[in-house]
């Protein structure tokens, strides 16, 4: 089936017809092609999320590579990257493949594995990386992520292998003897509710290190979730210097705030934890200059009992994958500090160049894989919980009213969502 | 005392009928005192307890008497009855009134309960079983400035100020100085015949 | 008054007076033969306790008695490590059991929260102690007791000493000192003042010798030895000749200065027991005016019917 949209808008440019055939973009005669009405709609490339977690193998309860990808198709995605911190966790040839081929059988976007920095994320010693990279997966992006590569050599060593195979090591960036036991940012709010604070300075301290490390060895570096200003003030630095340092924001940083906390409702519990207002305006100016790379959603299914206990019992992590689009609408392109071209950027080519993908990422030109999302941003919704693909619950925006809709996605031609459902 | 809606209170014993005033007051305590020293043939192991807010002033008057005509001091004391009322569960919880209990206590005592006005019983039945929980008196007495009628309960005073026959939609208010402007009883709303 | 008493920070002047006011006249229950008032008759009150607490629990099971309500004590073993399973289902099963009140105290900062408002049960919610996060019956009998000391706390000044970052009892004690007019200095090392405690309304000194002779109460607050494993101080000793009150430090108060402790003491960490047992100390006196203040927030919670 081919699709030929009418009277879209490319990237916010001016309406015209776009042409899906046989998995490319196309031009010329549209035979036989079903027709979408394209009015109102903006056409993006479908967006490829560098951080996500579809919690299989080990905790199918919370979501499968099945759900998660139908939630992420949802959100306008055609390729996500499955964090490694499963069970068992994702450090060898084995389960990366076997998340890969779930992925494919689905078929809903692609799923491209992180593999882990250090077996079984303990911070001890090197997973089989090269193995990792060249199996069928294809492993690119190297992450402990859920916790920190803390041991500075370890680190070090990391950086330095992966050069062999282009591959990169996403840092989740936190000192760990600086946040034992720490439930919310540390500032002023923590001391007043009682809930051990996370200070920033344990996110700095660690991207300040890994970028000099970088720096020093020839690698590349990417920063995940980056939640503070100074964060954002120190990947800027190692930019200016011309190190190659990459990072990434959340929709939710770039939204919520602290002072959610006060409810202790632990659906606004996650890691790195929310931040102060000044935090979320370094992050977005941040993100409008290209300090920050890309958005990334750090979807974090939980089951319904690990949110629906006290603050300090509940797990860390927030849905991410259905609302990113519309959190980017509102926090960046409605005020002004990124137009469409610039959400393509930061939430398509960027992410696909990190994670050296080749397929996904690509500009809405002829002869490019037919990898596209159109989107309303005209449509307002209220968020619902209970109306997602996602297998859980937990999202922090229920009850608040958000711009625009994904209208259609298409996976190589071939449509994962039309008319805002799933295909 | 009277659940039916009233004028607002700064609107005055003007917009009232005066059944008492001050002089009118100052009589009736006097006879009261008398009465009371008469029945207990004496001032011996009396105890007078007043039921606040305005039972307690009267009672510090009747014992002022007591001690002018009998050169006697009878303990005076009040008697918060707040947590045994019976309509406790219908509103909110209401602030507590002071309990003070004369240092001799109130065992094989002669009680005698002062209050402004009596009207269903239930305020004196709450303190009746508030003296239970307290001690046993020898007796117990009830000592009214006002009985406007109307008991729900078999409780009845023995020694009253004023009788004063009211209906149900009438409100009787009692002002006494020292917590309020002037001595004086009034009743408000619809007049009946005396 | 609302519905829960979840926070010291919840309570109005006015309520905090009405409180105490209360409680003044129950207090005078303990003197009379028969200990007991009808208000709270055919009300049942739950002591949940996840964290033991004998005194606590004993405190509030006696106020609730005392005003002739029902008493169930469940010590439901929950670590903060374990599911909220333990909470939520415990709730539910009170719920169940027909429970008008539930006085809970947990591990978890905002557990009492969650129960306030989860809607897993329609009882009052009364916080004994949640986390670090507050304790406000603690700070409600602390300052119950300075009253009887001092008179009104208007301008008084109150020295809380010890490990304030940890301190539950300093949180509350902090809010409700301040909605009654006392100026509170909190006195610690600076590990065990937190993160932001200038926007609190106290001031902060880490010199207790500079602090205590001005003062016109002097709490002392538990400090665990376990801290020194967090390298919160280096050795006990070491925080016993800086911040503890020993008879030295007590012969700079003045004269009609107390020396206060919610308990239970550490003695020789941070008090020496001359000083738990000399005449200023109220620490004992505390432990009265606990069951007074409980039945106030019991009579006050539940005595009525909040029908606004």
């Amino acid at each position: 089936m081919n699709y030929l949209i009418r009277n879209v808008s490319i990237l916010g440019g001016e309406p015209t017809d776009l042409l899906l055939q046989d998995g490319v973009i196309s031009e010329g005669a549209a035979d036989g092609a079903e027709e979408i009405d394209g009015t109102g709609l903006v056409a993006l490339p479908g967006l490829v999320d560098l951080h996500t977690h579809l919690r299989e193998p080990g905790r199918e309860d919370a979501e499968t590579v099945e759900t998660g990808t139908r939630a992420a198709a949802m959100g306008g995605f055609t390729a996500v990257h499955a964090m490694a911190n499963t069970e068992p966790v994702a450090d060898t040839a084995g389960v990366v493949e076997q998340v890969w081929r779930l992925g494919r059988e689905a078929g809903h976007c692609d799923v491209f594995p992180v593999g882990a920095v250090t077996v079984g994320l303990q911070g001890e010693r090197l997973a089989e990386l090269g193995a990792m990279a060249d199996s069928a997966a294809r492993v690119r992006v190297f992450s402990d992520d859920g916790k920190c590569v803390s041991d500075a050599v370890l680190m070090r060593r990391a950086l330095e292998y992966v050069k062999a195979f282009d591959g990169v090591i996403a840092q989740h960036a936190q000192e760990p003897r600086l946040t034992e036991g720490a439930q919310m940012n540390e500032g002023e709010l923590s001391g007043k509710l009682g809930l051990t604070g996370w200070p920033a300075v344990a996110e700095e301290a660690i991207i300040a290190r890994d970028c000099l490390l970088a720096a020093h060895v020839g690698s590349r570096l990417h920063v995940c979730h980056v939640s503070t200003a100074g964060s954002v003030e120190i990947v800027r630095d190692a930019k200016r210097k011309g190190w190659d340092v990459t990072a990434e924001a959340c929709p939710h940083h770039l939204i919520l705030t602290d002072e959610l906390a006060a409810t202790y409702d632990p659906i606004y519990k996650v890691n790195p934890p929310l931040r102060t207002a000044a935090d979320v305006e370094a992050l977005r100016a941040g993100l409008a200059d290209g300090t920050i790379d890309i958005v990334a959603t750090d979807h974090a299914p939980h089951p319904h009992e690990d949110k629906d206990c006290e603050w300090a019992a509940a797990a860390f992590g927030m849905l991410g994958l259905e609302t990113a689009l519309s959190i980017v609408q509102a926090t960046m392109v409605d005020p002004g500090l990124l137009d469409w071209n610039g959400v393509a950027e930061r939430m398509s080519y960027a992410p696909a160049r990190i994670g050296r993908v080749a397929e996904h990422g690509r500009p809405i030109e002829v002869g490019e894989p037919a990898n596209v999302v159109l989107y309303d941003p005209a449509a307002r919704r209220t968020i619902d919980p209970t109306d997602s693909a996602s297998l859980s619950r937990n999202t922090p925006y229920r009850g608040m009213e958000l711009p625009g809709r994904v209208v259609a996605t298409f996976l190589r031609g071939k449509p994962t969502v039309l008319d805002g459902k799933l295909v | 005392m009277c659940a039916q809606p009233a004028p607002p209170e700064s609107e005055g014993p003007a917009a009232g009928r005066v059944v008492l005033d001050a002089r009118d007051i100052t009589r009736a305590l006097t006879r009261i005192s008398h009465e009371i020293l008469e029945r207990n043939k004496g001032g011996e192991d009396l105890v007078l307890l007043g039921i606040p807010s305005r039972g307690v002033p009267l009672a510090e008057r009747i014992a002022e008497r007591i001690a002018a005509v009998e050169g006697y001091d009878v303990p005076v004391g009040s008697l918060d009855v707040t947590m045994y009322r019976d309509d406790l569960r219908m509103k909110p919880a209401r602030a507590l009134l002071p309990t003070k209990l004369p240092p001799g206590g109130i065992d094989a005592k002669t009680v005698v309960l002062v209050d402004d006005v009596l009207f269903s019983g239930r305020t004196i039945r709450a303190a009746l079983d508030a003296l239970n929980d307290i001690g046993r008196p020898r007796a117990v007495r009830l000592a009214v400035l006002v009985d406007r009628g109307h008991r729900e309960l078999p409780i009845r005073a023995d020694f009253v100020g004023k009788n004063l026959p009211t209906s149900l939609v009438e409100r009787v208010r009692v002002t006494l100085d020292g917590i309020d402007e002037a001595d004086a009883v009034t009743i408000y709303g619809e007049q009946v015949a005396p | 008054m609302k519905r829960h008493l979840l926070s010291a920070g919840d309570l109005t002047r006015d309520d905090a007076e009405l409180i105490l006011t209360t409680a003044a006249e129950l207090r005078e229950l303990a003197d009379r033969p028969i200990k007991k008032l009808p208000a709270l008759r055919g009300r049942t009150v739950v002591n949940l306790f996840f964290e033991d607490s004998t005194r606590t629990r004993i405190s509030f099971e006696a106020a609730a008695k005392r005003l002739s309500a029902d008493v169930i004590n469940f010590a439901a073993k929950g670590s903060s490590l374990s599911k909220g399973e333990s909470l939520k289902d415990t709730a539910l099963t009170l719920e169940a059991m027909g429970a008008d009140a539930v006085v809970v105290r947990h591990g978890a900062s905002g557990a009492p929260h969650l129960l306030a408002n989860s809607g897993w049960v329609r009882s009052s919610v009364v916080n004994a102690g949640d986390g670090t996060h507050e304790h406000p019956t603690q700070a409600l009998l602390d300052a119950f007791t300075m009253t009887r000391h001092l008179g009104s706390l208007d301008g008084r000044r109150i020295a809380v000493v010890g490990d304030v970052l940890h301190s539950r009892v300093a949180r509350s004690n902090a809010l409700l000192l301040h909605t009654l007019g006392a100026e509170v200095t909190l006195v610690a090392p600076p590990t065990l003042l937190p993160v932001g405690i200038d926007t609190w309304p106290v001031e902060t000194s880490y010199d207790l010798d500079a602090v205590i002779p001005k003062a016109d109460a002097v709490m002392m607050l538990r400090v665990q030895r376990e801290r020194m494993q967090g390298g919160f101080f280096p050795t006990p000793r070491e925080y016993s000749r800086r911040y503890g009150l020993d008879a030295r430090r007590m012969a700079t108060l003045q004269d009609h200065t107390i020396v206060m402790h919610p308990g239970p003491m550490v003695r020789g960490m941070e008090i020496t027991a001359d000083v738990a047992d000399s005449s200023r100390s109220v620490i004992v006196e505390q432990v009265t005016n606990g069951v007074a203040v409980r039945m106030a927030v019991l009579y006050l919670l539940l005595g009525g019917n909040e029908s606004d």
